[in-house]
């Protein structure tokens, strides 16, 4: 049995003894009270001696963070800023610093979960909501949702909503656009083939549209820079029987004539320029917009406006019902994460600039790009695009277009070079005069920016875009976004939202198989630095040093942790992940012959997107049961894997399992897998778990995804962004992931999965700085305290709750269940109540009934003091008495501090109170609520009348009077 | 107790025949398990339906589950007040019908539970 040292935490500059909450000194007592005799012996109980490491993990010496940053400026400065014309759906951005502080830096916008619990998330529901009623009124569409992954995931979700909604199940073809960014392409193709799609790469303008067509994808303004008008084209379409789907530029669309009012019936995108950085790929925030009567098979989260129980105006997430977590593998996507930070910076840049400012933006920005196409074409360069937005495309002899390359980039410019003998180059609102001056003087290299600046016509003398193309119809007019245009303002809004959230710079958040672990400051600053925010994806190789040696070094780390020495870096969230990894698998079997193997094998208790992503890569889903004690049955596994054996893809397992259970049979089981042909894919969703003491290659997986914003400490920004790298065994990778215009992946790669070719890179920083500070003692550590909190609460909790499942030697993994169905059969008292109640004691909820309906799943996470923990077990402690004074009779049934919870200030302070309980009991039920109140800023909230009266955009100004 | 004078389907579905025609609905139990109904996606009037397939979806806010045919035929109405008014399923279970069939293979009905029966599946 290995020893893994005792965490030093007794070092005061060490990271680790920031990053972790309980003291040394406070162990003995948390061992004590969960009847271990030592940490070591604990973990021995926990996790099975068969799937132990043997030996201590190996990464670099932890570093603190003076040491880590200094090192990381280094590293930065290997990252070249050039000024970036190579657009392909990226560009250059101002972000306004008063979003940039109070946003995208602030732990009260990037640490909150999804808005499951709405009551204690209006705050970034209105930001959503700004964010979906911006998108809707500039593509001109009835309804937006709160944002998808990228652009290129995003036109794939508009293909599969297409096929859904089409009249004809049997037309299963989708024309594209050839000039569609190639990203967006290869995504698109790459998901097309697993549904049984086919996809042509046609002009739809000239493509023959039969019966067998259901789509049509165009880009405008398109890849080469052209706007189109797209009425006729539209028109065309419908009037074959197919639908439309555009992708746009939401800067364009301030001018331009938005496709929404030229009949499209999606309208995709991403809103990356509205203030958020490239970072080298990401994230940022892709947009969805359709129909109203498409919304129901629609992809996304969508917020939508309900009341509260006292009839005021309240946001939550909608149509919950076409999620994975519900719908399983019929759900309209296996991804529902949003970008919710990055769309919310959006929608701030929105309500910063207004529709003027926006249109300010926009037009100066055209009116550069038509001002350098004039001096360039006086040059004698001929410029191809009839009419264009920021991008003019430029013909040349190949010698001239490599003197206007050397020239660029020794000014320190990137122009894009789509093919031998064209340069395009996309402006954007950074680009002031003197940078343009540069840009023609690029094309005239003797020329001083002096020179080349007389060149070019006046500042505003373009004139508008041709009638027919430019926009005549007004946006944004709801007064959001026409009343916050100072920074005092603009402060103060997002303050006002940001009060109404409970993240983790208010309280844990013991979220359950979502390990809400501390964000350290040191690990996200870095992301904000220049060297890593302003670089395009599709920037030179030589430009990226920095990035790509951190690349190197993270996949290192993680090929160590998972001992699966294939990495690829490229999924944008854990359920992109999971496609990607059953993509490569299937390739695998493809490669050997055996493309029949289609049948995935997932046990009941799997999380909802294991069976939606296998749906989506074109698996069939065998379920396998589970046992009394919440474990794979392993006669029934073998029962299945046998009765398939000739056609088995993969088992979908999660471990420690969602239950939250380390189940002794791993090994066995993923045996029986691979004696059938079949390959294993870990979901590690609880790897907080697992790192350190054991791995994905010791229980016998073969793929297994890493969600770094659970278990590495990239934080879950309300809703988004997320990172789901996977990681495969040798014989798996050369299928890693590749992509169109950056060289990645595996020799025989398989197609991109996200639009940029390592996702979101430049929140890969804050998973590298997590590791680098940590260290492989460090980061065992918190695998070793994350699981002793698990139990501690488990300890002081189940003599008031019964806990559902637990490992054979009665001790749980990282989380647990708390069984409160006992409580509803004799009180009425659901998991609900008590999910609302813990507010009014300053909690956000644990998981709401999952993985097991009637349920709370309790994940403490390693960075939790013990005075936290301790505050949580003491507020469910007192709850437990509230339960139990209904059914003494003691408390009225149905008016009670738990059924009316939360309790608003509002609610708590008004002149009449007719409850049979006391405003000290509902609001200040515990003592220590009196030096930190946290006050629900709604009552409980409407779900059904939300549902049943769907309105998902800012309502009107009349119903904020009330 | 379940109304005598309806049919029950092992998936919850009552199915009411009068002059010829079947109106098909939800059964108390199944509202009562999926919660507040918020929306009932329908077929077609003139769409054809077959015993045991689905016909539809109904949603509550926080389940969905599939409508099954209690017998084969052709949709000759639809409720379209269930498309503002969902919430008639959880208010009146066994008067909300959802669509009218015009049976093809009446004695498809015969396999369908009685009040009492389906009465003792749901106890």
């Amino acid at each position: 049995m290995t020893t893994a040292p005792t965490p030093a935490i007794d070092v005061p500059e060490s990271f680790e003894s920031r990053h972790l909450g309980p003291r040394p000194a406070d162990l003995p007592g948390m061992l004590e009270a969960v009847g271990a005799v030592s940490l070591d012996a604990l973990i021995d109980e926990i996790v099975p001696a068969d799937i132990r490491l043997a030996r201590p993990l190996a990464l670099p010496p932890a570093e603190t963070e003076a040491a880590y940053l200094r090192r990381l400026r280094g590293i930065a400065a290997r990252n070249r800023v050039h000024r970036s014309c190579i657009g392909t759906g990226y560009y250059d951005t101002l972000t306004p610093a008063v979003i940039q502080r109070n946003v995208f830096e602030n732990p009260g916008w990037y640490t909150p979960y999804t808005p499951y619990q709405a009551e204690i998330a209006q705050g970034r529901l209105e930001a959503l909501l700004n964010f979906q009623t911006m998108v809707s009124d500039l593509c001109g569409t009835e309804v937006a949702n709160a944002s998808l992954l990228d652009e290129a995931t995003a036109a794939a979700e508009a293909m599969a909503l297409l096929a859904r909604v089409h009249r004809n199940r049997a037309a299963r073809t989708f024309i594209v656009s050839p000039r569609v960014f190639p990203q967006v392409r290869a995504v698109i193709e790459a998901r097309a083939v697993p549904l049984g799609l086919t996809v042509r790469f046609e002009d739809p303008a000239l493509a023959e549209i039969g019966s067998d067509v259901f789509g049509v994808y165009v880009q405008s303004p398109d890849d080469h820079g052209e706007v189109r008008d797209l009425r006729g084209l539209v028109a065309r379409v419908h009037e074959a029987g197919a639908l439309v789907a555009v992708g746009t530029d939401l800067l364009a669309l301030a001018i331009v004539t938005p496709p929404g009012e030229a009949g499209a019936d999606v309208v995709v995108g991403s809103a990356q320029r509205f203030g958020v950085p490239m970072g080298y790929g990401g994230p940022h925030a892709a947009f969805f917009a359709t129909r109203e009567q498409f919304v129901r098979q629609s992809p996304g989260r969508l917020i939508g406006v309900s009341v509260d129980a006292r009839g005021r105006r309240a946001y939550r997430m909608a149509l919950q019902t076409r999620e994975q977590h519900i719908r399983r593998e019929k759900a309209t996507s296996n991804i529902c994460t949003a970008q919710a930070l990055l769309a919310n910076m959006a929608g701030f840049y929105g309500v910063y600039h207004g529709p003027h400012g926006l249109r300010a933006i926009a037009t100066r920005v055209h009116d550069q790009a038509v001002r350098l196409a004039q001096r360039l074409e006086d040059l004698g360069w001929q410029q191809t695009n009839a009419a264009y937005f920021d991008t003019i495309r430029l013909e040349g002899a190949d010698a001239d277009v490599a003197d206007v390359r050397a020239a660029a980039e020794a000014r320190g410019i990137n122009f894009r070079y789509p093919e031998p003998g064209i340069i395009q180059i996309s402006l954007d609102e950074t680009i002031t005069e003197a940078d343009l001056a540069d840009i023609a003087g690029a094309f005239e290299d003797r020329a001083s920016r002096e020179q080349a600046a007389a060149g070019l016509a006046p500042a505003g003398s373009a004139g508008p875009l041709p009638a027919g193309l430019a926009r005549t119809s007004a946006f944004m007019t709801h007064p959001v976004f026409n009343a916050h245009h100072s920074e005092t303002e603009m402060m103060r809004y997002i303050r006002s939202l940001e009060r109404k959230d409970i993240g983790l710079d208010t309280a844990m958040i013991p979220l359950g198989s979502c390990t809400m672990k501390l964000n350290a400051a040191a690990e996200m600053m870095p992301v904000s630095w220049a060297e890593f925010s302003r670089i395009h994806p599709f920037a030179p190789a030589e430009q990226v040093a920095g990035y790509r040696h951190i690349f190197t070094e993270l996949e290192g780390a993680l090929a160590a942790i998972t001992g699966l020495p294939g990495v690829s870096l490229q999924p944008n969230s854990g359920a992109q992940g999971e496609f990607a990894g059953l993509l490569v698998i299937q390739a695998y079997h493809r490669s050997r012959g055996e493309d029949h193997r289609r049948v995935a094998l997932i046990p009941q208790s799997a999380h909802g997107t294991n069976p939606a992503s296998a749906s989506m890569a074109g698996l069939d889903v065998v379920i396998v049961a589970c046992d009394a004690r919440g474990n794979i049955d392993v006669d029934d596994l073998r029962a299945k894997a046998t009765q398939h054996a000739g056609s088995l893809s993969c088992l979908m397992v999660t471990y420690p399992s969602t239950h939250g259970v380390f189940e002794t049979r791993i090994r066995e089981i993923c045996a029986v897998v691979h004696e059938h042909g079949g390959q294993v894919y870990m979901d590690g969703a609880n790897m907080n778990a697992q790192v350190g003491l054991t791995s994905p290659a010791a229980i016998g997986a073969d793929v297994c995804h890493l969600n770094l914003h659970k278990t590495f400490a990239i934080p879950h920004g309300g809703g988004g962004p997320g990172m789901g790298p996977i990681a495969v065994a040798a014989h798996l990778r050369p299928f890693l992931p590749g992509h169109p215009l950056v060289e990645t992946g595996g020799d025989r790669a398989i197609a991109p999965v996200a639009a940029a070719p390592w996702g979101s890179a430049s929140i890969l920083l804050i998973s590298y700085g997590y590791l680098a500070m940590l260290g492989g003692e460090g980061s065992t550590a918190a695998t070793r305290l994350a699981m002793l909190g698990a139990n501690y609460i488990k300890a002081r909790l189940e003599p008031h709750y019964p806990v559902l499942y637990a490992g054979a030697s009665g001790r749980v993994a990282h989380e647990l269940i708390f069984d409160l169905r006992p409580f509803k059969a004799r009180t009425g008292i659901d998991e609900q109540d008590v999910a609302k109640r813990l507010m009014d004691y300053g909690f956000h909820a644990p998981t709401v009934s999952f993985p097991v309906p009637g349920t709370l799943m309790v994940e403490p996470t390693e960075s939790e003091p013990l005075e936290e923990l301790d505050r949580f077990c003491e507020a469910m402690i007192a709850i437990r008495a509230e339960i139990e004074a209904v059914a003494t009779g003691a408390a009225d049934p149905k008016d009670n501090v738990l059924k009316n919870a939360p309790h608003t200030a509002e609610d708590v302070s008004a002149d009449e109170w007719t409850h049979p309980y006391s405003r000290q009991q509902a609001a200040y039920p515990v003592a220590s609520l009196r030096h930190a109140k946290f006050w629900p800023p709604v009552s409980r909230i409407d779900n059904p009348f939300g549902d049943r009266n769907l309105m998902c955009a800012c309502p009107p100004i009349e119903d904020y009077a009330g | 107790m379940y109304p005598s004078d309806l049919k029950y389907t092992k998936e919850h579905e009552w199915i009411r025949v009068q002059d010829g025609e079947a109106a098909v609905g939800i059964t108390d139990f199944a509202q009562k398990q999926l919660g507040d109904v918020v929306f009932v996606e329908l077929p077609d009037v003139g769409a054809t339906v077959t015993q045991g397939q689905t016909f539809g979806n109904i949603e509550s806010v926080k389940a969905v589950s599939e409508l099954f045919a209690p017998v084969s035929g052709e949709v000759v109405a639809v409720n379209g007040d269930l498309a503002t008014h969902p919430e008639q399923v959880n208010n009146t279970p066994h008067e909300a019908w959802m669509i009218r069939i015009r049976p093809s293979a009446p004695a498809e009905l015969d396999s369908l539970l009685d009040a009492d029966a389906y009465g003792e599946l749901t106890k």
